[in-house]
């Protein structure tokens, strides 16, 4: 099993984090994993995106080409990474910041107004949760419950406040999700 | 101890903490900004010394006065640092301080891009500054590797009292992967003897750190002292790692990061029937030369796979001595080849392209 | 007999390789002189520049370093860093710090390092053959000067002291000059109290010399004296250009 995973979307909205979960998680279930971001002049205030292998074998390599899921969180995203999704995989958009739609049909694509959730589930600022809910829903390889272990792990005590709210948006997105497949 | 997440700049420098290093002395530049940073927490937290330097020249300069005066200390950079440190690593691999140096290679040349390169394999390979040295360099394709092999470089530099080089790129830098710091057996390590730590008069002799030898043949018996350790260290310290070569037709050569898309071409290419290995110098200097010839005995080709033009390729070639062809496919401005077009490659080599 | 005079145990045998006249070797007796006085034989490190005085390793009869040119300071640097209770001293030209070493030297100093510079100013490049330096006086004649230093396109003599005072992690900046015995002996004076700041724990502290070339000037010895005095004082008065220490020794008193 090797699972590559692109999460992408501008600064400040959370993406490197919720690829680093991803990956803790799977380091978390055994698996062999790689984070790896793009640190190009763009992490100032521009887009973000980092590539994800969680894998049962060792990480040949961290680059990820092509993708057995793209998660994009704004419209560049899209235009940039939806090329880079296998045939059959998945294509993940936040509706709430891309007004196109993607131009293949030989990928699935789930739409996630991940924004709106996220505020309903008590912030914005947990869209990339809702996100990761989703991706889990359609993919499965990382337990929910592990990600809210290595949420807890990341955010430590100071903010251990945040957790319910974060595993709401997390079964928001998940539901989200499973109304599509 | 548990496995953690971690940058391999981040590891590179707990590493170097566990390894006992006592200084720091570095100056930001981009893909390596994780290492002073790190340092800058973590070193005073157990008594070392850190200390953003002026320039690279600086802090080369620095990491000679506290090698010279017995400390495990340690720098950082990327490329066009690299580049300034040379003057001081010139010095310091004729004064024979032990210290460790980690490049975490950006593109170029110039200014270039902040984006991995494998360009600077030349420069470590052959000494880097002027004169007739070595560095021992050692190319990580993990995480888990990087932080292993800083460990081991502060061991082997005190062990021949020779700077050693941690040649890692942008991807190594970044990258997060699962990382655990073994406890490691004691090594009996010489007495720094040598270092400059405030003479008694009478318990050794006086301590001079000095890289000058005005006169011919005193510099002539100095160079021979050094040609003799690096001939001992080509003897005992070459590290390379073989990847499905046993019943291999073809191999790729190739080092670091790029190590790891190569495994993953091989996989590749034997689905489709192609009979690939790998041979993976972990040593860059000391180049696993007997690898190398050795393999080439028993394939058809080679195909050297860098991000740059080409530069261990010659060494492949050196070691080869024309036995079988051997091709080379690179890639620049930190573009990362893919495995499918590697596979292309032997594709072509295979049908003698 | 009574003993009037010892040499110090803190120089070697070892003869002198400076040029007749020439008052390195003057120098180099101070600093030895102030390191035994002050007891401080067994932890002193000292590190040699690139100039005239390169083989001072083989004077000082303590630990030693060669740096590479102008480096000094960020050797210093990393040995006063991991060996904090050693007395680190610089001992470094005019070519080697006000040229090359430029940026070493003034941020030695603004991070305040607790290490001593001996800056040997002359006016000129001396073991490379006499070329201008940084402080090189405008008309002063030199092998890359050959119609005297032009202020046009050669710029005008760099003041070292008095730069570095306007460094605020500088502890103490003091120029002496080694022209006559009453300066010899101040000179002797702030390099003791340079090193007692150090030691003290206070700060960056140099003590700029000014020291004469008869061999590049052109001059006898005692011509070159003269020429000192007359030439070079002008451009560098002597004095203390700071000093955060004596207003606490003031305070005392």
């Amino acid at each position: 099993m090797t699972e590559q995973i692109i999460v992408a979307g501008f600064g400040g909205q959370g993406v490197l984090l919720a690829g680093q979960i991803l990956a803790y998680a799977g380091m978390e279930e055994g698996k062999n994993v790689s984070w790896f971001p793009s640190y190009g002049p763009e992490m100032r205030g521009g887009t973000a995106n980092c590539n994800v292998v969680i894998s049962s074998d060792e990480v040949a390599s961290p680059v990820v080409v092509d993708a057995d899921c793209a998660i994009v969180m704004n419209k560049a995203s899209l235009m940039q990474f939806e090329k880079n999704v296998k045939p059959g995989g998945y294509l993940i958009v936040n509706t709430d910041l891309v007004d196109i739609k993607p131009t293949r049909d030989d990928i699935k694509v789930i739409d996630i107004a991940a924004n709106k959730i996220a505020e309903s589930a008590g912030s914005i600022k947990a869209a990339n949760m809702v996100i990761l809910g989703a991706y889990n829903a359609c993919k499965n390889v990382v337990e929910n419950k592990t990600i809210i272990k290595c949420l807890e792990k990341i955010m430590g005590e100071r903010k251990k406040h945040l957790i319910p709210m974060n595993e709401k948006a997390i079964e928001l997105g998940k539901e989200a999700a499973l109304a599509q497949l | 101890m548990a496995k953690e997440l971690m940058k391999g700049n981040e590891a590179i420098a707990e590493a170097a903490v566990k390894a006992g290093c006592k200084a720091f002395f570095g100056y930001p530049i981009t893909p390596q900004n994780q290492i002073p940073e790190y340092m800058s927490r973590r070193m005073p937290q157990i008594g070392g010394a850190f200390v953003q330097a002026e320039s690279e020249v600086a802090a080369i300069n620095m990491v000679y006065g506290a090698a010279g005066a017995g400390a495990r200390v340690m720098t950082s950079s990327s490329s066009p640092g690299i580049s300034l440190k040379q003057e001081g690593i010139s010095y310091i691999a004729c004064a024979e301080l032990p210290c460790v140096i980690v490049n975490i290679v950006r593109s170029g040349p110039g200014l270039g891009g902040i984006l991995p390169s494998q360009g600077d394999y030349f420069q470590a390979t052959r000494g880097g500054g002027h004169g007739d040295y070595r560095l021992i360099v050692l190319a990580p394709a993990s995480v888990q590797e990087a932080a292993d092999l800083v460990m081991d470089g502060f061991d082997l530099a005190d062990k021949y009292r020779i700077p050693v080089m941690v040649l890692g790129d942008g991807m190594i830098g970044q990258m997060m992967e699962p990382v655990e710091f073994q406890e490691r057996p004691a090594v009996e390590l010489p007495e720094k003897d040598w270092a400059a730590t405030g003479w008694d008069g009478k318990s050794r002799d006086r301590a001079i750190v000095n890289s000058l030898y005005i006169e011919a043949d005193v510099m002539s018996e100095v160079n021979k002292k050094l040609k003799a350790k690096y001939d001992e260290i080509e003897k005992n310290e070459v590290r390379v790692q073989n990847f499905m070569t046993d019943d291999a037709d073809y191999v790729i050569v190739a080092f670091g990061t790029i190590a790891r898309i190569a495994k993953n071409a091989v996989l590749k290419a034997r689905e489709q029937g192609i009979k690939v290995g790998l041979v993976r110098p972990i040593t860059l200097w000391p180049f696993p030369a007997d690898a190398v010839d050795k393999i080439s005995r028993q394939v058809k080709g080679m195909l050297v796979v860098e991000m740059n033009q080409g530069q261990m390729l010659e060494d492949v070639r050196l070691a080869s001595e024309g036995r079988v062809p051997v091709a080379f496919y690179g890639t620049t401005g930190g573009i990362i080849p893919a495995p499918d077009d590697i596979v292309a490659e032997l594709v072509k080599m295979k049908e003698g392209k | 007999m009574a003993k009037v005079f010892e040499k110090t145990k803190m120089l070697t045998d070892v003869p002198f390789h400076y040029c007749p006249g020439c008052t390195h070797g003057i120098v180099h007796r101070l600093v030895a002189e102030c390191i035994e006085e002050l007891g401080m034989q067994d932890k002193t490190i000292g590190v040699a520049p690139v100039g005239c005085a390169v083989f001072a390793y083989n004077y000082f009869n303590c630990d030693m370093m060669e740096a590479a040119h102008g480096r000094a300071p960020a050797v210093a640097t990393g040995i006063k860093r991991v060996s904090p209770e050693s007395l680190v001293f610089t001992y470094q030209g005019d070519g080697d710090l006000a040229s090359i070493g430029m940026a070493e030297i003034v941020h030695a100093a603004a991070r305040s390092e607790k290490i001593t510079t001996i800056f040997i100013n002359n006016a000129i490049y001396g073991m490379t053959g006499g070329q201008m330096a940084p402080t090189t006086l405008v008309g002063q004649v030199t092998t890359t000067s050959p119609l005297g230093r032009n202020e046009e396109t050669q710029g005008r003599p760099v003041n070292v002291a008095e730069m570095l005072a306007t460094i605020n992690g500088a502890y103490y900046v003091e120029r002496t000059s080694s022209h006559d015995v009453p300066n010899i002996i101040k000179t002797k004076k702030a390099i003791k109290k340079a090193f007692q700041y150090q030691m003290e724990g206070r700060g960056f502290s140099l003590v700029e010399v000014l020291s004469t070339c008869p061999t590049n000037w052109g001059l006898s010895p005692v011509e070159s004296m003269g020429w000192l005095k007359e030439n070079m004082i002008p451009q560098y008065p002597l004095g203390v250009t700071k000093d955060l220490g004596a207003a606490k020794e003031g305070d005392a008193v």
